[in-house]
């Protein structure tokens, strides 16, 4: 085998490299050092220095103060993704295997809701939900959220659902099967890469939004991204807690992609390669 | 088990006609089959008598019953499509039992109807699989049975073989006649494959561009083509076709070729003279060596032979006479260098007359 001799250049880019990794870990390592500071050890001169003791109790505390927003976050999340999921798949249902005339258009239109800024709506959305009894709680949060994930979840199913030959769908019609039946006996079973890529989709945009759950929630239905934020608002922080938390508030989110993440992959994949 | 008639059918997508009123009567027990080029509308006229595709005018009886606007699933006929569409993630047992289970049977008549199908099909030891798990004949199998566990009036097949390799396409289709015979259910079959035609049908339809050009059983569609299309289409290699006219040579009267080649007619005619004409022959019609002396020397001709193939007991053979070139399926071995000379028979009781202008079988 020949020798492998190492160009200079190669050299320069992986220290370019590497200096860049440093960079995008900083703010982590940050995160991490700070939650695990006894509160006094905490200024701004020795930020970057470790900690002299470990003060694991940060993690504790943070999760004692934000528990009733972490519960709140599942809720949100579990409920929001469930059914913006659930009714997507159902639209891509339709948007696929029953055209209908004018189909295409409400679709264009449909998918227009996913260029629309959170901000833009953000105040006819709380007049609205107000109008409708439901602001200041999660339902309405929920609400917001399903309502605004429709484009994206509808787009994926869409996409996914065209890959099935329309034969199958013939031939359970032939069969003896309706609309749902199709739906439940035929789709649902084969839409399990769909379900996964949207699921995740969704409860990380939903887990991670911060500017709708602060401005349509009373104190009691904030979500996690809002309780972090009050953690650090106020004159003397304890920035062990807000670290903390963060990290906290993080795992979910993590655990979800280690989790699912190579069906993640697959499904955004389905179809694109023949297999 | 039903007829089956189509009455001034149309099919059209906007503005855009692709079946033009057709016109078929499909008997109670028969087995039918739509070919024709693609893109001529034989699926489309079944996908329509399967209720997958509207009607745009005329009438659809299944039976007795006219199904213009039936629902698919009410008008009781099965379909096996091209690429099978089976249920991925059913078993084999699941999958043939489908119709019955959304027909509301109970768990035990839906076991006793699916192990008799898979029985008959030879599924049984498969009937735990997933369809990914099958060979292409074994999935090809199952959307059969599928099919027959309803016990539907009538089977509908787009082009079912087409996926198979080609010898086990020759095995699937043996199978399916026989399956034909023993369940008697009026069949309607959509291939492009004029060999598939001619080995199931008890009819063929044959289509181009959305009109039916000839309804004939396999020898008739053969023998008496009735549009030069047909001549063409059925039949491999196709019919050699020559343009020219009415003539009288020799005191007979026969076909004056544009090449100069005479061909004799075998019978009286009321064909005047002068009149224009196509001819066709096929090449199965035309003998070499011994079997050119079956015929009468008027019959005999002298080509240059421009290239042979021997294909398995027979040969094709290319030839030139007077300019033009032709083809011969000969029975036997033949291989002939090209530019040889060498006399071939024609078959001339097997002369088809068509007219230029029509394309039409003439009556002579």
């Amino acid at each position: 085998m020949k020798k492998k001799t190492v160009k200079p250049s190669r050299v320069a880019l992986y220290v370019v490299l590497l200096l860049l990794v440093v960079v995008y870990l900083l703010p982590a390592y940050l995160t991490l050092i700070t939650a695990l500071k006894d509160p006094s050890e905490i200024s701004l001169p020795h930020s970057w220095d470790f900690p002299a003791v470990l003060n694991w109790k940060s993690f504790s505390e943070a999760f004692a103060l934000l528990k009733p927003n972490i519960i709140n976050s599942f809720i949100l999340t579990i409920c929001a993704t469930a059914i913006s999921i659930a009714l997507g798949s159902i639209n891509g249902y339709v948007f696929s295997k029953w055209k209908f005339k004018g189909s295409e258009l409400i679709f264009t239109l449909l998918l227009f809701g996913m260029f629309i800024p959170y901000q833009v709506i953000l105040i006819p959305l709380f007049q609205t939900l107000r109008a409708m009894n439901l602001y200041g709680g999660l339902p309405g949060l929920i609400l917001a959220h399903v309502v605004y994930g429709l484009p994206i979840t509808s787009l994926i199913f869409r996409n996914f659902y065209m890959q099935i030959p329309d034969s199958l769908v013939e031939s359970a019609t032939l069969d003896g099967a309706g609309f749902f039946s199709i739906y439940t006996q035929v789709i649902f079973p084969l839409s399990i890469p769909g379900f996964v890529v949207t699921s995740i989709w969704q409860s990380t945009q939903i887990w991670n939004e911060f500017l709708w759950g602060i401005t349509l929630t009373r104190h009691s239905a904030n979500p996690i991204t809002v309780g972090l934020a009050q953690l650090a608002g106020g004159q003397a922080v304890s920035w062990n807690l807000p670290m903390a938390g963060s990290i906290l508030a993080a795992l979910p989110v993590l655990f979800i992609y280690i989790v699912m993440g190579r069906y993640f992959i697959r499904g955004l994949l389905a179809g694109s390669v023949k297999g | 088990m039903a007829r089956v008639e189509l009455e001034k059918v149309f099919k059209r997508y906007g503005s855009f006609e692709t079946v033009h009123g057709i016109d078929l009567a499909i008997k109670d027990n028969e087995f039918v089959v739509l070919v024709g080029p693609s893109g001529c509308g034989k699926s489309t006229i079944l996908r329509m008598i399967a209720g997958l595709e509207e009607i745009s005018d005329g009438t659809m009886r299944i039976g007795d019953r006219v199904v213009n606007d039936i629902d698919p699933k009410s008008r009781n006929v099965a379909m096996v499509f091209q690429n099978y569409a089976l249920y991925p993630h059913k078993n084999v047992f699941d999958n043939m039992g489908f119709s019955l289970k959304m027909a509301g049977l109970s768990r035990n008549e839906i076991k006793e109807k699916v192990e008799q199908a898979a029985k008959v099909l030879e599924l049984t030891p498969y009937l735990d699989r997933k369809p990914a798990a099958l060979s292409g004949g074994q999935r090809q199998r199952v959307a059969m049975g599928r099919a027959i566990v309803r016990d539907p009036d009538v089977f509908l097949f787009d082009e079912p073989l087409s996926n198979l390799d080609a010898q086990l396409r020759t095995q699937m289709r043996m199978e399916l006649k026989k399956l034909h015979i023993k369940m008697k259910t009026t069949t309607i079959y959509v291939t492009h494959d004029q060999v598939e035609a001619m080995t199931l049908a008890d009819r063929i339809v044959v289509i181009k561009d959305g009109t039916i050009h000839q309804v004939g059983t396999p020898i008739e569609v053969f023998e008496k083509p009735k549009t030069v299309f047909v001549a063409k289409f059925i039949g491999n290699p196709p019919t050699n076709i020559m343009a020219g006219q009415v003539a009288e040579q020799g005191g007979a009267k026969g076909i004056l070729c544009e090449n100069g080649m005479f061909l004799p007619f075998p019978h009286e005619t009321a064909l005047e003279i002068g009149r224009k004409v196509l001819a066709g022959i096929r090449p199965d019609a035309i003998a070499a060596e011994e079997a050119v002396n079956k015929f009468s020397p008027a019959w005999q001709y002298d080509v240059q032979v421009l290239f042979s193939e021997i294909v398995g007991g027979q040969s094709l053979l290319e030839f030139d006479i007077n300019g033009t070139s032709m083809v011969a399926e000969l029975d036997g071995r033949h291989k002939v260098d090209p530019g040889t000379t060498l006399k071939l028979g024609f078959d001339l009781d097997r002369l088809f007359v068509f007219d230029p202008e029509t394309n039409l079988a003439l009556d002579w």
